[in-house]
Formats: C-alpha cells, structure tokens, sequence
C-alpha cells in the first residue's frame, strides 16, 4: 500500500508527535516526593514483586530537574507545601504528577489545621490513586492510565507554566 | 481505689506543703502537686536511692477549658525507673493568666524538645528552656491549636487557598 510498499520493510512512517509521547510513556523518570506511610506501599510498588519497572517508570530521580513525573507519596502538611509547590515548580517540562494515596489526593481524614485538603489546590494533578494506602494493582492501573493520557497529548499541550499557586 | 505505692508516701514525707493530691490506682501512682516545686519534686525523684527515676518519658498537658475553672491547663510528666521497674505521674496545674512553668531540661536533657512540642501546641511558657519556640509548625503560625478554643476549622496555610 502507498508509499511503505516501495520503502520495504526497513523503514516505518509515524507521526512525530506520536512517536514522541510513545517514548515519553514508556520511559518516566520519577521524583518521590514522598512524606508518609504510603512511603512503604511506594517501595512495594517500585520493587521486584509489582515492579513498575515492567511499565517503563522504574529509575527514581532525586533531582526534580531530572525527573518528569512527580509522585506525591503522603500527607501534605501546610508546613510542606511550599516545598512542595518549589519542586514542582523546579521540574522541566514536559511534566506529570501523580498523586498517590487518600490523604495527597483529598487530605483523607485529616481535616485540620495541619494538613492541605488535596495537592490539586497548589499543583496540576494528572492522575489520583486513592487508598489508605493504595494496592499496589491501583498504582500500577493509574500508571497506565496516564501513559494513556501522555499517548494523546500534543506539542501544543506544552509548556504548560509554573503552579498557579503564587507566593514561592 | 488501692493503698497509696511508695513513691506517694516518700513524696508525702519530703514534700508535705507541695503536694495538692495524689492517688494510686492498681499500682499507677499520680501526684499533683504545685507547679512552683516542679524542679525540687523532679529532681528529688530522680536522685533518690530507692526512687530512681531516671527516665523522663513523656511530657504532655490536659487544656480544661469548659470542664473546669481556673487553673486551666495540667502539664503532665510521665517518669520511670529502669532500675526498680517504677512508673509515676506528676500532674502540675498552670494557669491561664500564668502560663508558665519551669522547664526541667536541668534534668532531663531530653525534655527539650517535649516542651518546644508543649509550647507549640499550647503555648505554655518554660521557664529557663534555652530555645523556647515552635519545634513542629511554623512560625508564622497563630495560636496554639491543641488548645480548646482554637477554632475547629482554624486554616493558616503558608501557600494557596484556605481549603
């Protein structure tokens, strides 16, 4: 057919953008933000039994500068989020954030003077895992959930810009 | 009820005028006693043969704001001896119009950072503590949040919305 018959078999016609998120979701560089319990459930995750390397989101970055998915791991307390809203604000873009577990996603059950009802109140959340902590299946389902979404996002999608939660 | 443990009766001998009450209930031992001996009783409890108690493990307070009048708060202290297996209470009330009382780090190095907590929560003043501020939230924080009339839904967030 058309033009691939006369290339032969040695050449494949994409789309840029295509080819581009397909590389992108299948090799996110993670930064743990990670500040509580579900610190553990993370470890389960990423280690040899449910693996997140089999998706491509194996190698933890401790530089935001060099990681494009943020995983927020814990309770936020208001005393953090500053820290919080810098390092987003620190990594390059293209950039995700995943927010994982009850308490980074809504504050969970703690409704007080110490915690920040939801991460999405200072920064862009792409996916929410719920759980108290969440299964290890759940995170790996959000993972492929947003490789879903980076597969059909555009150049144009980009930059996307700081928090819009000014003040740091 | 049952009979008062050892601890009681050696402070009862020692200290007659400091202490307001005590009880003893199935070998739990509980003095209150005036918040202006606190130093004397600790220590005493500390160095004494037979006592021992070398080992500060919790320092904490009650706000009775509501349940009863004045004095309003209790500083708690919970001690143990490793040498004769012995736990003790000592209760020291403070009020509301004098909120301080005297710190025991002289003592317990340890109790530092129990009464930085202490302070930060509810805002107790202790007295001779070397670095008396906020140990957990910060310091553009308003208030002391353990407290009973610190409002329920009291937001002071460093960034982004009051949720």
């Amino acid at each position: 057919m058309g033009i691939e018959k006369i290339l032969g078999d040695n050449i494949i016609l994409t789309q840029l953008n295509k080819i581009v998120n397909w590389a992108r979701k299948y090799s996110f560089f993670l930064y743990p933000f990670i500040t509580a319990c579900c610190g553990m459930e993370f470890m389960s995750v990423a280690g040899p039994r449910y693996d997140l390397d089999r998706f491509g989101a194996a190698l933890p970055r401790f530089s935001p500068r060099q990681a494009d998915l943020m995983m927020v791991v814990g309770t936020i307390s208001h005393k953090q989020a500053p820290i919080l809203v810098k390092v987003y604000n620190q990594m390059a873009e293209p950039k995700w954030v995943l927010s994982y577990g009850v308490c980074a996603c809504s504050g969970g059950f703690y409704n007080n003077y110490a915690t920040v009802q939801g991460i999405d109140t200072l920064i862009p959340v792409d996916i929410y895992i719920p759980g108290c902590p969440p299964r290890p299946e759940m995170v790996l389902d959000g993972l492929i959930k947003l490789q879903k979404k980076v597969a059909e996002e555009r150049f144009s999608d980009w930059p996307k810009g700081a928090s819009p939660v000014a003040g740091v | 009820m049952s009979e008062d443990g050892v601890t009681i009766k050696r402070l009862r001998d020692k200290f007659p005028d400091s202490i307001i009450e005590s009880h003893s209930f199935r070998g739990d031992d509980t003095v209150i006693i005036k918040k202006e001996d606190i130093v004397e009783v600790c220590r005493f409890l500390r160095d004494e043969k037979g006592l021992a108690y070398n080992f500060m493990m919790d320092l904490t307070v009650v706000d009775y704001l509501n349940i009863r009048e004045e004095p309003r708060f209790e500083v708690v202290y919970h001690l143990y001896s490793l040498e004769h297996n012995h736990r003790v209470r000592i209760k020291a009330p403070v009020s509301e119009s004098d909120c301080s009382i005297d710190s025991i780090i002289s003592l317990w190095i340890g109790a530092n950072w129990f009464e930085r907590e202490a302070y930060d929560m509810y805002g107790i003043i202790f007295k001779g503590h070397p670095d008396i501020r906020r140990i957990l939230l910060y310091k553009e924080f308003k208030g002391h949040p353990l407290r009973k009339d610190y409002p329920v839904q009291g937001r002071q967030p460093l960034i982004g919305p009051k949720n």
